[in-house]
């Protein structure tokens, strides 16, 4: 009997959501090493996966995790790992390679209360810095942060979408509250979902170059045992894949894997408004934090402040243009975030006329109350 | 008479292997992985192996390069790497024949958490451990097969630390097929990669290659010539024995041989094995 | 020199006209030559030899001084690490 994704209306963990989600986009491999809060989404594939035919591995550590995510990527196969932040760290050399090497591959971070061992069993939402530049060098990565389980679910999708397309590595963000969250998924049955599928060269292997670009920046891509004899090498390469060490080829490459993202951003960031507008207080948040946020802006609301929430869906590439423009009419931001204004930086960055950013900030370990927010709201300065 | 005529009129056997617009290659004049490339390419050729079938990973370091230079599916992936990659490409492509190409810090340094553990589980894959006793492609430091006493860029006094018996490590971690051949045993190097080729599970082949320049200077041993020259007096085939006593000491004896040829369920058929009795079929 | 036995004759097989003996012809590509001297030490039949001749690199590529002796092991081609040297056998009387 062939296994098939479970349709239907669920009371399901967030984390299970995820795993689901990544099923139905079509991911096949799986290699991880179990880390709380992440380890349910392990387990969860352990038993759906093989059912579809897919390979779940537990590898020794997480170094080896991503790398063989990397590895079956360019066998053709959709892979994905979960982690949290001190495996996330190990991580970063893997999402260097990924990028350079441009294969598609999924990442979830369901991040805990950190620096290093930290709160292995609570909340924190600080490693959104690190999803952006984890890794040495400049590039680009897409990082999504979903809120509920139902955008575990539907997010996980669109990862896995995002990341075939522009052949990046695509970070989840998302926290421990809402990956140890039960709530309502509806999962649609299977011939509703979109899936993107990375492109194929359109030429015979006598003429094909593995990173000639496409249109959109993006080079089709040969996987290996199709008779293309790629070349893939995590050196500055040129267009045929063979080594070029010269700062002139390292300019093309590298400025073609920053405009791969930049370019098509459009396409990449989603976010989402509430009452923005009419408002004059924006509050800016993400994960878990937005929902508290979107209470506080109703009780502002209530008490007559025109208040309204932009809730971040993509954190990166980030929407500086949208922050610019939503600046312009407004106040005061207030950013609301687990950690000590790694997002707030960002909004500082993007928003023109100095309209003040109040941070509302915790550290680690605790949820921001709404309560904590209205407060932010009201304050006149940091 | 001479009869020596330039090779523009004559192909090489290998031609249709490498990637002949790379050549000359970067390695140095002496260097054994030049044979110990032509050897795993004559292997795949006598096999009538389709090149398509065949993806080879390799690590960072002058090993690392023979990625660069075969004509297949080839990745050259980062600093002790190659083998959870190519654990991830065999598990995701499993009819291909995956290599990995890489040196002896690489696999064994940075990499052995990783060889270990591939090895434990008998992982489908081969792997060809180049040794030179150093970090080549850096300058020539030492590493976890330097031999005691020699001398390298970061060992000036000597080096104090005990060397890897590479065949010994790679059995006790569960390695089902372990060969250790220099590269003047090319022809005994080419059928043991064979061997490895067609079976299942780990298979391990140390090639211990001369480095002149990392190595073989340093240490007085001389050129390329006279490492190859001490191969030759030096070393011993002793197949089929534990390789806890297969020694290689510094200015000792080299024991060479396939050590261990064991049958064993790899991987993937347990893998298989497992599903199928729980009535899952892929 | 003749190689005489004990009993002082030369034994030559009868057959010896109808023998055919493989022999090598010896390709060599002297511009990827590094001069490593790999194929001229480990000859079996030391048929080669190293040229005085500097190819463009600065290294002395091999030549074949004594073709009559070359049997066509192909070892030279086996231990070349520059892809430089190609063994075609050929039989002669």
């Amino acid at each position: 009997m062939k296994a098939k994704i479970l349709t239907g209306t669920h009371y399901m963990l967030g984390d299970h959501a995820c795993a689901e989600g990544a099923i139905a986009a079509g991911c096949r491999f799986f290699a991880g090493y179990p880390i709380t809060p992440s380890t349910e989404i392990a387990e969860w594939i352990a038993i759906r996966l093989p059912l579809f035919g897919g390979i779940y591995i537990q590898m020794e550590d997480e170094i080896a995790s991503i790398t063989a995510l990397i590895g079956a990527s360019c066998g053709g196969v959709k892979s994905m790992t979960a982690t949290s932040g001190p495996g996330y760290s190990l991580m970063v050399e893997g999402i260097g390679l990924a990028v350079m090497l441009e294969v598609p591959c999924v990442i979830v971070n369901v991040q805990r209360g950190a620096p290093s061992t930290g709160l292995p069993t609570l909340v924190g939402q600080g490693d959104v810095m690190q999803a952006r530049w984890g890794s040495h060098g400049d590039y680009e990565i897409i990082a999504l942060s979903p809120n509920s389980c139902q955008e575990m679910f539907d997010l996980t999708i669109k990862a896995f979408n995002l990341s075939e397309k522009y052949r990046v590595p695509v970070t989840i963000l998302t926290d421990e509250a809402v990956g140890h969250l039960r709530e309502k998924v509806v999962i649609p049955p299977e011939e509703e979902i979109e899936i993107i599928n990375r492109e194929k060269p359109k030429v015979p292997p006598e003429e094909y170059w593995p990173y000639v670009p496409g249109e959109n920046l993006v080079p089709p891509m040969a996987i290996a045992g199709e008779g293309y004899y790629v070349h893939m090498t995590g050196l500055t390469h040129d267009e045929r894949g063979y080594p070029d060490i010269t700062g002139e080829a390292h300019e093309k490459l590298v400025r073609r894997l920053i405009d791969k993202i930049q370019k098509n951003k459009k396409d990449i960031i989603e976010y989402e408004e509430v009452m923005i507008d009419d408002a004059e207080i924006v509050v800016v948040s993400f994960g878990i934090t937005a929902r508290a946020a979107l209470k506080a802006v109703k009780e502002a609301r209530k008490k007559g402040i025109k208040a309204g929430l932009f809730r971040l869906i993509t954190i990166w590439p980030f929407p500086e243009e949208r922050i610019a423009e939503i600046s312009k009419k407004i106040e005061k931001f207030v950013v609301a975030e687990i950690n000590q204004g790694q997002v707030r930086r960002e909004v500082e960055r993007a928003r023109l006329n100095n309209v003040p950013v109040i941070g509302v900030h915790k550290l680690g370990g605790e949820l921001i109350t709404p309560d904590e927010i209205l407060e932010g709201i009201w304050k006149k300065q940091n | 008479m001479e009869k020596t005529k330039l090779m523009e009129k004559k192909v090489h056997p290998l031609e249709e292997y490498f990637r002949k617009e790379r050549l000359p290659h970067i390695w140095c004049s002496g260097c054994g992985l030049g044979i110990a490339m032509t050897s795993f390419l004559y292997a795949i050729k006598e096999l009538e192996i389709p090149k398509e079938k065949v993806a080879v990973i390799s690590g960072i370091g002058c090993s690392g390069r023979v990625a660069g230079y075969v004509k297949m599916d080839s990745y050259h992936t980062t600093h002790g790497r190659p083998i959870p990659f190519a654990t991830g490409l065999k598990l995701a492509k499993p009819d291909l024949y995956v290599v990995v190409f890489s040196g002896d810090g690489d696999i064994a340094a940075i990499g052995g958490n990783h060889l270990i553990h591939a090895a434990r589980r008998n992982m489908d894959m081969v792997v060809i451990c180049v040794n030179n006793f150093n970090y080549g492609m850096t300058g020539g430091q030492f590493g976890p097969t330097t031999p005691l006493e020699a001398i390298t860029t970061t060992t000036p006094y000597g080096n104090f630390e005990y060397p890897f018996n590479l065949p010994h490590l790679a059995y006790s971690s569960g390695a089902t097929f372990v060969a250790r051949w220099t590269v003047l045993h090319a022809y005994q190097l080419r059928q043991s990669i064979k061997k490895a080729l067609l079976r299942k599970g780990f298979s391990f082949i140390e090639v211990i290659s001369p480095c002149p320049t990392g190595f073989g200077r340093p240490n007085k041993i001389g050129e390329a010539i006279d490492e190859m020259r001490y191969y030759m007096e030096n070393s011993v085939i002793k197949n089929g024995i534990d390789p806890k006593e297969a020694e290689l000491s510094f200015r000792g004896k080299i024991v060479v041989g396939e050590f261990v040829e064991e049958e064993r369920p790899s991987y993937l058929e347990i893998y298989q094995k497992f599903l199928k009795e729980k009535g899952i079929e892929k | 020199m003749e190689k005489t036995n004990s009993k002082g004759f030369w034994r030559k097989p009868l057959d010896l006209d109808k023998i055919e003996r493989q022999r090598g012809i010896v390709y060599i590509d002297e511009e990827l030559c590094k001069g490593c001297t790999f194929c001229i030490e480990f000859c079996p039949g030391q048929v080669l030899e190293k040229k005085d001749k500097l190819n463009s690199k600065g290294y002395h590529p091999p030549y074949v001084k004594y073709p009559e002796k070359c049997t066509g092991c192909g070892f030279c081609e086996r231990v070349c690490p520059e892809f430089a040297i190609v063994v075609e056998k050929e039989f002669v009387k």
